[in-house]
């Protein structure tokens, strides 16, 4: 048995080297068998795809490589491109800042704005993040007065009032509450209307405290009013949808009936309806000089609309609960707030980010409607003063492509943020 | 905090209720400023420059009145209406005057209850083709897709044109002149119609403006001026003869560069009335005696006007026609001022 070995004619000692893997199985190759070659179809598909980029480079790419930058008007672009395709980018260096700001804001005043919306990515941090610090909270909760005495200036004492009587109020409530929530929320609103009263005949006579200037809410405009727009309804809308979602699904008929009759018939009227609404229809029913903020008008009308939308939504998730949700929530004792704060809703809304996004980027963009009732957004700046100039009657692609560029570019960050929420948020063992 | 200006706004309305009856005059005095409204862009007529001012042939209608009013062109804010929501601004009490190229009819005049005070600009209304379509008249347009702005005048003109010479046509509904300009390079529609203003400036801006033509059909009148509410006379003769004020200076020579040298006194008692240097006509209307110096000084005759912004030397570049002088063999007549 022991010389077995000698018998045989070859025996390998020692492992053989991994070889290469063959030339068509790696790197580049084997991708772009994979991916692009796989089979007839994608061969066909591929080859078209192709075709598509390379022609829209070769038309577009002289066109961007072309562009003038610093001409006066069209018709000088013209002239010193003469004939040769290229774009006429010079109307987006003369008027950004009208597109940004509309036409009436001060220009010496561009900066309030500006940190205005600096201060509201910091607000809007520890909301979006969980692990940050808590303590930028307080940020968040000052920086709608905040952004209001920047965007509209007058005296800082304004927004100062309205902060300390949402205060009062707030410790009124939590300190009736024990007696009910109903009460608390009562005597909240009454101490709230109280200190605005007071603070207001108070601070009457100082206008010039702390004092910004002035800016009418006619003079908002361009991407600036789409901000405004959007993110104020957005989250006026949430809280509001919230509530009806839970109205709607009340066993109390009265508050069932006003959510069920508030939310059809939102749902049943286009949103151009409700903003010819404000800006036409309300005018008549105000006496003449009575100039209710047109801004206003139209934040109350779009958080009506999109808080309807937002409301199906969430009920879309509460009815996505199993019942044993509700009825594991009752076996532990807690009341209604306490259930819905505790159990349901942090499911349900976990269950609604898909469709609560979806609604948050369809208004943010639905809000360039607003250029139809003559109001000044992007989009409006565009079709309205920019196209009418006599330097820049005729320019569109440049024009119409910026505001698709900086709608893009928010869009597409509000739906990457949901999807890493979404990731974060899953709990399922997959 | 959204709240208490609402509840603000609320309680503001119920307090102002009662003094909304007052004249608009002492409306706009007691505002300190005039509330104008204006198209919210049209090449010539309104826009508003990169510095955010608004420049225009209306808007100078516009700032004459604040100037004769209340003594400053700048005391204007500008309201931008579109087709659709001109005409609630002015009813609501919104706006004081409109001029935003509004043609004056029969029923906007009566049934809608507004006052329109003069002509600032005769119009009518065009077609415009591309040459290679070969056609030479619009009855030649049987089966045509037009490119058609709603809510305005056009509209109904087209219906009618088509109508009348049995031929037919579609619509290719569009919002703004703005909208209609690519549609119409791009071939979406046959023939852009709107008023002949309007096409002029519209082609001026085209790459090749030769490519196009436009047709020597005029199939409308379109007598454009600024327009008041119906009941309050007094504002009204005020917009109106400031806007006459300005086409007397034409037919005087008094321009924006002589009138302070002419409000010394002058030979000719007309212009010596309508400068303010004799007689009180100011007064008649509740103004300064220097209401229309002010105005001319502001903007200037009516000639400067149309030249600065829609004359021949501008990329509009339109000619005087119908909006001569009457002495010229145009419309612009001013009743006498005495």
């Amino acid at each position: 048995m022991s010389d077995t070995h000698s018998q045989l004619a070859f025996v390998r000692t020692e492992m053989l080297a991994q070889k290469e893997p063959p030339a068509k199985d790696k790197g580049a190759v084997k991708w772009v068998r994979t991916n692009l070659f796989s089979s007839w179809s994608n061969t066909i598909l591929t080859l078209v795809a192709f075709y598509v980029i390379v022609k829209l480079i070769v038309s577009a790419g002289p066109w961007f490589a072309n562009g003038l930058w610093d001409t006066n008007s069209l018709s000088e672009c013209r002239a010193i491109l003469d004939g040769a395709r290229g774009a006429c980018f010079s109307v987006l260096s003369e008027r950004w800042q009208q597109l940004l700001f509309g036409i009436a804001y001060p220009s010496d005043q561009y900066w309030r704005p500006t940190l205005a919306f600096v201060i509201m990515l910091v607000a809007a941090a520890p909301v979006l993040f969980v692990k940050l610090p808590r303590i930028l909270l307080v940020v968040t909760g000052l920086f709608p007065f905040v952004a209001y005495w920047l965007l509209w200036g007058g005296t800082f004492l304004t927004p100062l009032v309205s902060l300390i009587g949402v205060i009062a109020g707030y410790y009124a409530f939590k300190n009736v509450e024990r007696f009910g929530f109903v009460l608390g929320l009562g005597a909240g609103v009454i101490v709230a209307a109280i200190v605005w009263k007071i603070g207001g005949a108070l601070t009457a006579s100082m206008d010039d405290v702390l004092a910004l200037r002035a800016v009418a809410s006619r003079d908002m405009g361009g991407y600036m009013l789409n901000m405004m727009l959007g993110v104020v309804c957005i989250s006026l809308s949430l809280p509001i949808g919230i509530m009806l979602a839970l109205g709607r699904q009340s066993h109390m008929p009265i508050i069932k009936g006003i959510s069920v009759v508030f939310i059809e018939f939102i749902r049943g009227v286009p949103l151009i309806t409700l903003l010819f609404v404000a800006s036409v229809v309300l005018a008549y029913f105000f006496p003449p000089e009575t100039n209710m903020d047109l801004i206003l008008r139209v934040i109350i009308m779009i958080t009506m609309f999109s808080s309807a939308y937002i409301a199906e939504v969430i009920r879309g998730g509460l009815a996505a609960l199993p019942k044993g949700q509700y009825e594991a929530a009752d076996s532990l004792g807690l009341d209604y707030a306490q259930a819905m704060r505790l159990i349901i809703l942090p499911q349900a809304l976990k269950i609604s980010i898909p469709g609560i996004v979806n609604v948050a980027v369809g208004l943010f963009k639905d809000t360039t409607l607003v250029s139809v009732i003559s109001m000044f957004d992007l989009v409006g700046m565009i079709r309205g003063p920019i196209l009418a100039s006599t330097e820049w009657n005729g320019v569109y692609w440049e024009l119409y492509g910026f505001a698709a560029l900086l709608f893009f570019v928010t869009c597409y960050s509000i739906s990457q943020y949901s999807q890493w929420l979404e990731r974060q948020l899953r709990t399922d063992h997959r | 905090m959204k709240k208490s200006v609402f509840l603000g706004a609320l309680t503001v309305a119920g307090l102002t209720a009662g003094a909304a009856a007052a004249g608009t005059l002492d409306d706009v005095k007691a505002r300190g400023k005039l509330n104008c409204g204006v198209t919210t862009g049209l090449v010539g007529f309104a826009a508003p420059d990169a510095n955010g001012e608004w420049q225009g042939f209306d808007v100078a209608i516009c700032r004459a009145v604040a100037a004769a009013t209340l003594g400053d062109p700048k005391a204007v804010e500008f309201v931008p209406t579109t087709g659709k929501t001109r005409f609630t601004a002015l009813a609501s009490g919104e706006i004081d005057v409109l001029a935003r190229n509004t043609t004056w009819t029969f029923s906007r005049d009566t049934d809608l209850k507004f006052d329109f005070i003069g002509i600032n600009y005769y119009d009518g209304q065009g077609f415009m083709v591309p040459k290679s379509l070969g056609v030479t008249s619009a009855k030649e347009l049987d089966g045509a897709t037009v490119c058609i702005q709603t809510g305005t005048t056009t509209e109904l003109n087209l219906a009618d044109f088509f109508r009348t010479n049995n031929i037919t046509y579609t619509p290719v509904p569009i919002e703004t002149n703005a909208e209609a300009q690519p549609l119409y390079l791009e071939g979406a529609c046959d023939v852009y119609t709107t008023d002949a203003s309007g096409l002029a400036a519209t082609r001026a801006a085209f790459e090749n403006p030769g490519e196009h033509v436009i047709l020597p059909e005029i199939i409308s009148k379109e007598p454009l001026g600024p327009l008041v509410r119906h009941g309050d006379n007094e504002w009204g003769d005020i917009v109106s003869f400031t806007f006459y004020a300005l086409v007397a200076a034409e037919e005087y020579g008094i321009t924006s560069a002589n009138v302070e040298e002419m409000a010394a006194g002058t030979e000719n008692p007309e212009i010596n009335r309508i400068l303010g240097t004799e007689g009180d006509l100011g007064a008649m209307i509740g103004l300064d005696n220097a209401w229309a110096k002010n105005a001319i000084a502001a903007v200037g005759n009516y000639g400067e006007i149309f030249a600065k912004n829609i004359g021949e030397e501008t990329p509009v570049g339109l000619a005087r026609g119908l909006n001569a002088q009457w002495k010229d063999g145009g419309l612009m007549y001013a009743p006498p001022f005495r």
